[in-house]
């Protein structure tokens, strides 16, 4: 498949170097200040090499990529919240040109879910999004094989930042901001680490699970779809040790989950049993779907990270092909 | 772990005289019919008019052999004032985090403690930083079947009121039947962990 990537972040470069490899060519490939196109096929090495040394892939606008000859637009720009801009309307011209859509980015399916929807109803090509949800766990692709509407309820661990810090106080009994400060040595959490520890991030995952679980329910959707607006979120920068202390003596742990049914998303810590499937540890996600016959599953794996999101991306592109 | 459902939560209240070997008396019975103790409130400085010390004993124990652990109770003339009156489906635990001591710890259990259908029946408190910084305790509630969210909902109103962070157990809200019949909201099962901890105090 010809692939255009539009963002060039880790997600973005990692796909751009692994397309070659599962039988794809880059046709385009664009930061948020330039891009390259080349309806042969992008020198991928050649662009990222640029872009370390200069920070820009090309020399084209970047809307250039956006009208390139190519079958499916990766948008992995950056998440935003509200409009979802710029990564809406990357989306939207793809379809409009009835080319096909994976997203990385969970803003436009979190926030404009129905916006993006009709687009694609007007379009030949189709939306796919499964590395928003989870990383490299094939949470989206499990319900669609499911049926969304065998699936009553999801619940997960989805973000890895949090969910490092929350296991690494428990562990070693030490408070947020000493954990914290050691995962941004790591590189597990950002400088500005809010969108992760205050729970959006994994509410704006959560939401994305609400509105495939409602896409897939015939019939009417009372309220339409929601937005992070609609998500009830809770963040861990209050936890003290002291809380972990006393989960523990009580065989269970903390972990910020998500909580999702087609009518709600609450995200914020919880007590859940200390060896059960939700404690995973470290940067490790977990998703638990529960079905109305075939009881309830449970996929775990790397939640974040550059090549492990753009498998994800490629999975999805190989669906589409 | 029990078998779902195999336990049940009861509260007995007893009025005993203030003499020594009572509560041990009235216990005894309890034990030698299944019952688990899950806490014994007794405060001797709470006196009824007649002189005697109430007792508020929580316990569990299998629903069919309620009837003869109170009717042994009785028969060892210990004064029961109440009995199975409130029943005790489910229970479950929060953590409560923030300034607790100094928002008036015993002020926030009576809080939950005076909700109908509701029973604070262990508490601890874990204040590392001392009576003015940041504490954290662990409750375990005994709440009438199907009313996990009420308790809930009451304790957040009171975190709210006080400023406190709550650490809900999973699946409070959007807990759906399980396949197997449990629930995801009532560990009923974690009886056993009770029973580990005869008398545990709730202050």
């Amino acid at each position: 498949m010809r692939l255009a990537v539009v963002g060039a972040g880790d997600v973005g470069r990692a796909v751009a170097e692994m397309a070659g490899d599962r039988g794809h060519e880059v046709v385009a490939l664009a930061d948020s200040e330039t891009a390259v196109v080349d309806g042969a096929g992008v020198d991928v090495d050649a662009a990222l090499a640029r872009k370390g040394e200069s920070g820009r892939v090309g020399d084209a606008d970047p809307d250039a990529a956006l009208s390139a000859d190519y079958d499916a637009l990766v948008e992995a720009t950056p998440t935003t919240l509200g409009d979802a801009q710029p990564g809406f309307r990357h989306a939207r011209t793809a379809l409009s040109r009835d080319r096909h859509v994976v997203l990385a980015n969970k803003g436009p399916v979190a926030e404009r879910y129905g916006d993006l929807r009709e687009s694609a109803g007007d379009s030949a090509g189709r939306v796919r999004m499964e590395a928003a949800v989870g990383g490299a766990v094939p949470v989206l692709s499990t319900i669609e094989d499911l049926g969304a509407g065998q699936v009553t309820a999801v619940r997960g661990v989805l973000n890895g930042t949090a969910n490092f810090v929350l296991s690494r106080m428990a562990a070693a009994g030490l408070d947020f901001e000493h954990v914290l400060s050691e995962a941004q040595d790591l590189g597990v959490a950002e400088a500005d680490p809010s969108f992760d520890v205050e729970g959006t991030d994994a509410a704006l995952k959560c939401v994305i699970l609400a509105n495939v679980l409602r896409d897939g329910t015939p019939g009417e959707r009372p309220g339409g779809w929601l937005s992070l607006s609609d998500a009830e979120v809770d963040g861990i920068r209050d936890l003290p040790p002291s809380a972990l202390a006393l989960a523990r003596e009580d065989g269970r742990t903390v972990r910020l989950v998500g909580e999702v049914t087609r009518e709600s998303v609450r995200v914020g810590p919880r007590l859940v049993p200390e060896h059960g499937t939700l404690a995973v540890t470290g940067t490790r996600n977990i998703v638990e779907i529960e079905t109305r016959d075939a009881g309830r599953l449970a996929i775990s794996g790397r939640g974040a990270g550059g090549p492990e999101t753009a498998s994800a991306v490629l999975a999805d592109v190989w669906r589409l092909g | 772990m029990t078998d779902s459902g195999a336990l049940a939560a009861y509260t007995v209240r007893l009025e005993l005289a203030d003499e020594p070997g009572e509560l041990l008396r009235a216990l005894e019975p309890i034990a030698d019919h299944g019952g688990n103790l899950l806490s014994i409130y007794h405060e001797r400085g709470d006196v009824t008019p007649r002189g005697r010390v109430p007792v508020e004993v929580d316990l569990e124990c299998p629903p069919d052999r309620f009837d003869d652990l109170v009717a042994a109770l009785r028969d060892a003339g210990i004064d029961l004032v109440r009995a199975g009156h409130q029943r005790y489906d489910e229970s479950v635990t929060v953590l409560l985090s923030g300034d607790l001591v100094e928002t008036d710890l015993s002020g926030t259990i009576d809080a939950l403690q005076d909700r109908a259908g509701l029973s604070v029946v262990d508490f601890e408190l874990s204040a590392p930083e001392g009576p003015e910084g940041v504490s954290s305790a662990r409750l375990r509630l005994a709440v009438e079947r199907g009313g996990v969210e009420a308790a809930l909902s009451a304790v957040r109103q009171v975190a709210d009121r006080k400023d406190l962070q709550v650490v809900e157990p999973l699946g409070a809200r959007a807990g759906t039947p399980r396949a197997d019949g449990g629930t995801d909201v009532g560990d009923r099962a974690e009886s056993s962990r009770g029973g580990d901890r005869p008398g545990g105090d709730r202050r």
